[in-house]
């Protein structure tokens, strides 16, 4: 079967294009998830239930059950021997996935850091949820963004789609830079909220993602080890090695959204504008936000002002240049997000801070802690949020909202 | 004198890093050249991690991945898997670990192994301490023994790992020491063509952190199995049990006073030490004998 469907590289993404083979289904965002994980052919997933990432699993069990999805599930106990199962694994030369949540993707914490430096290619899902404490189960990306300095490709994404597609482009990137995605869609907002979904052909994602085979593995025949105490000079060379192959993702996830989109009729970019055409301001958003802004941005073109969206899809390695590139011209942008570090402010505040530093002409930058604990942000308040942040004149810090 | 003959592949390599005259190398050395070259190892941060080698360098002609320490169950379980899934069911996976990797922090991982009768050796190489540290206590030290961290010696017993495997009733658990070479790699020819969960704790005399003479390994060794203190003994499927070498008369303080660990102990502690090793002997025999008979139903 052939795919010669031209992709709309337009936003919103064209998730309603259909292609010879394709399933439409009615699906939450994390049921997506298992259908892009399937579809992925994973042949190992160690994985261990939380709230809200449990849909997850659940439907890849049904999936197993059902015989529609060939797969080795380890039903480990505890998200630490998941992800180091999952390292093992994708060592030993297999495609592996996972899926976790907050204080999950907080105990693998140390195994995060270990996959990338063995530079294993496993691909998880994170669902965005508070972190304790205390106890709450609301969107909010702290637990990812914490984990920025792991070594993980990131990808934040706004719906059960673009969640469903990263995961496979995710396979594509991880396994030609061999290092480990995460790809990360929030709480409830993405993870529980139904929608309409395009699952591709088995077919045509055969044809995008070939099985992986990696020369390096852990095989009698060829005897190579892992992870033994290095020099100083050895851990120097091994740190730049992956830092250089952090700095491939950038080409690589460009030409794999591309390639996608060709094959499958839907791509995202690295990032993307919406209506910023002439805009005085871009509203910089990642995540579920992002669905909302696009909103506010139509609600306040409508009303004459000329604001513009700027979505951040791949945060992991941060991509400095086309960020550039985006607001070169524009005078003002506001980041309105879903985190907060204590000390530190907005995550995406500060590292849209960095990226911009020694640019000719600069935007000034608004931070707002708009949503943080997963206290919802409506189109009108985001509209609200932006009028405010044409006016006042921007202070380095980040700044709460309410 | 013993005398015992070993049908030995050269896995093992000499040139290692462990002191001389170390219990736990002689183990390795065991373990490796039974289980044979077509076996991956996984080993998490330990004396096994130093024997094993620093990069480039590997005394063990086997690929091997070292993991964190809480990890290696876990670990070799993905192996196991990932070799499953890709058809080769003739390659063993070996994890080597401490006793502090086993007993204390990677016991979570164990378990859960154990639970889901991952296809894996687990050998424990039982130092009683965070050996490789600088000798502190691990819930693995015996009774009053001085380390590091418990330098007025241990207050708590030592956990009861080999009950505790087989209480979850996996194909095949083991107890084995240096000092009794044949019966050590017996045991791991015979866990290692098996299917599933399979765990061996081998005691390993540490003589720096037991305080026992440079040629000392392998007498002190044998005192532990022949005084009681450490029985040799299997349990497979968690209920048949087969007792191996157990105390041939010999006062425990015989053991004990090879050991600058128990130097400080004085007489009613050396017969309480004693009390705990008779008591514990006859608590094997008669769960030997129980598990033996067969189960009545009304």
């Amino acid at each position: 079967m052939s795919a010669t469907a031209t992709a709309p590289r337009s936003s919103p993404p064209a998730n309603e294009v259909q292609l010879a083979g394709d399933m439409r289904l009615l699906l939450s965002g994390n049921h997506a998830v298992s259908y892009g994980a399937m579809r992925a052919r994973p042949q190992v997933v160690p994985i261990y239930p939380i709230t809200p990432q449990t849909p997850i699993a659940e439907k890849i069990s049904d999936l197993q059950l059902a015989g529609d999805f060939d797969v080795d599930l380890m039903t480990a106990e505890s998200e630490h021997s998941a992800m180091s199962a999952c390292i093992t694994a994708s060592l030993t030369g297999v495609r592996v996935f996972t899926a976790t949540a907050s204080q999950g993707l907080f105990l693998m914490h140390e195994m995060l850091h270990y996959a990338s430096g063995a530079r294993a290619p496993i691909v998880m899902v994170n669902v965005n949820r508070t972190i304790g404490s205390p106890w709450g189960f609301w969107p909010d990306q702290t637990d990812s963004l914490a984990q920025r300095d792991t070594g993980w490709i990131q990808y934040y994404t706004e719906n059960g789609q673009e969640s469903l597609d990263t995961v496979i482009q995710a396979f594509k990137v991880a396994e030609e830079v061999l290092l480990p995605a995460m790809v990360v869609h929030e709480a409830f907002y993405v993870s529980h909220a139904l929608e309409p979904v395009t699952v591709p052909s088995q077919e045509r994602v055969d044809a995008y993602l070939p099985p992986f085979d990696p020369v390096h593995k852990l095989d009698t025949e060829i005897g190579e080890s892992w992870g033994n105490v290095v020099n100083q000079d050895m851990f120097y060379r091994h740190r730049k090695d992956l830092g250089t192959a952090m700095n491939q993702v950038l080409e690589v996830s460009v030409r794999a959204d591309a390639e996608y989109a060709d094959m499958m009729g839907r791509g995202y970019g690295i990032l993307e504008k919406y209506r910023t055409e002439d805009a005085d301001m871009l509203i910089v958003a990642f995540g579920a936000m992002v669905g909302t802004a696009r909103v506010a941005v139509d609600m306040l073109r409508a009303a004459g002002k000329a604001v513009g969206l700027l979505k951040i899809k791949l945060f992991r390695p941060f991509p400095v240049e086309a960020v550039r590139a985006a607001v070169a011209g524009v005078p003002r942008l506001v980041v309105m997000e879903r985190n907060f570090s204590p000390g530190g402010g907005g995550v995406l505040h500060q590292e849209l801070k960095a990226a911009l530093y020694g640019m000719p002409d600069p935007p000034a930058v608004h931070g707002y802690l708009a949503g943080v604990g997963g206290v919802n942000v409506s189109p009108k308040k985001m509209v609200e949020l932006a009028e405010k942040a044409l006016t006042d004149e921007p202070v380095p810090d980040s700044v709460w909202q309410r | 004198m013993h005398t015992y003959e070993l049908d030995e592949q050269t896995v093992f390599n000499s040139g290692h890093n462990a002191c001389p005259g170390c219990g736990e190398a002689l183990a390795v050395r065991y373990v490796l050249n039974t289980m044979g070259p077509n076996t991956i190892g996984v080993v998490p941060p330990s004396c096994i991690a130093i024997i094993c080698g620093p990069q480039p360098y590997s005394s063990m002609r086997i690929p091997v991945y070292q993991t964190t320490l809480e990890a290696s169950a876990a670990s070799a379980a993905g192996i196991s898997r990932a070799l499953k899934r890709q058809g080769k069911h003739d390659v063993n996976v070996l994890a080597m670990a401490g006793d502090g990797g086993t007993y204390d922090i990677g016991f979570q991982a164990l378990s859960g192994a154990a639970e889901r009768n991952e296809d894996m050796v687990y050998v424990c190489l039982d130092n009683e301490g965070y050996m490789n540290t600088g000798a502190q206590k691990s819930s693995s030290t015996p009774y009053l023994a001085v380390t590091s961290s418990t330098p007025g010696g241990k207050p708590s017993d030592k956990k009861d790992i080999t009950e505790i495997m087989a209480a979850h009733r996996i194909p095949y658990v083991a107890t084995a020491t240096v000092g009794y070479p044949d019966d050590l790699a017996r045991k791991v020819a015979k866990a290692r063509d098996m299917e599933g969960m399979r765990f061996i704790v081998v005691l390993t005399p540490c003589l720096d952190g037991w305080g026992v003479a440079d040629d000392g390994a392998v007498r002190v060794s044998r005192l532990a199995v022949d005084t009681g203190f450490f029985p040799l003994y299997e349990v497979e499927d968690g209920e048949r049990y087969t007792i191996n070498h157990g105390p041939k008369g010999i006062p425990v303080e015989r053991y004990l006073e090879q050991q600058k660990r128990y130097r400080h102990l004085d007489a009613d502690q050396i017969k309480e030490i004693q009390t705990g090793v008779d008591h514990r002997w006859s608590l094997l025999q008669a769960r030997a004998e129980s598990m033996a008979r067969p189960v009545v139903c009304d």
